[in-house]
């Protein structure tokens, strides 16, 4: 049952990831920050979610909206430039913080 | 793309249950997956960065299924929450170094001559 919520919520999370793309600039850096935010929450509201939530909407969806791969190679891509800094330090400063407020909303409940 | 999703985040999940991290432990289930997903998509970016099928079903697919960013994000906090600062700050660069390397090492090993 576990690896099921783990499959449909991977499935959601990589299509949502590729729809982004069309819809917003920098889109790498959107579902990581919105991604890590929404797992920060879960992790904040801790035991009082069911089970099923963590895995399917955590480890599913959060973990495969958000990505490491295409980060990584996308700032290689982008070589020495200011742009690849750009990317590294919005991504890291953002994304971080937004899992922070996701933790303490979630605290809150 | 959504199996590969699916497959990656199975995966995934699959490599913490084989290699658990205490609560404030250093995650390095998490640290292998991303730095061996960015090892795997600098290979396929060197040997098939324009084929129909290869980057949106490995690369978008499975490999971004594999890694993850909020994993990472959430697990450095949870580290500098539980009064371990140096460590969430090597985890957090620790990750970001290796996984450019791979991507790089990737890249450079199996790129297709031009």
């Amino acid at each position: 049952m576990t690896l099921v919520l783990v499959l449909v919520g991977g499935a959601v999370g990589a299509v949502t990831r590729y729809l982004v793309r069309f819809a917003l600039p920098w889109p790498t850096v959107w579902v990581n920050v919105a991604g890590s935010a929404l797992l920060g929450l879960l992790a904040g509201l801790g035991s009082g979610l069911p089970g099923w939530v963590g895995t399917l909407v955590g480890i599913g969806f959060c973990g495969a909206l958000t990505t490491y791969s295409t980060f990584a190679l996308e700032t290689y891509e982008l070589g020495r430039s200011r742009r690849a800094l750009w990317n590294v330090a919005v991504t890291l400063l953002a994304g971080i913080g937004a899992a922070v407020v996701g933790v303490g909303l979630g605290r809150l409940f | 793309m959504a199996v590969g999703g699916a497959l990656g985040a199975a995966a995934r999940y699959g490599a913490g249950v084989a290699w658990p991290h205490a609560t404030d432990g250093f995650p390095w289930a998490t640290l292998a997956v991303n730095v061996t997903g960015c090892l795997a998509i600098g290979v396929l970016a060197g040997l098939a960065p324009r084929h129909r099928l290869a980057m949106p079903f490995l690369g978008t697919g499975v490999l971004g299924g594999f890694t993850t960013y909020s994993t990472y994000a959430v697990d450095a906090w949870t580290l500098a929450d539980a009064g371990r600062p140096l460590a969430a700050l090597a985890y957090v660069f620790g990750t970001l170094a290796a996984a450019l390397v791979a991507v790089w090492a990737g890249h450079r090993l199996l790129r297709r001559p031009a």
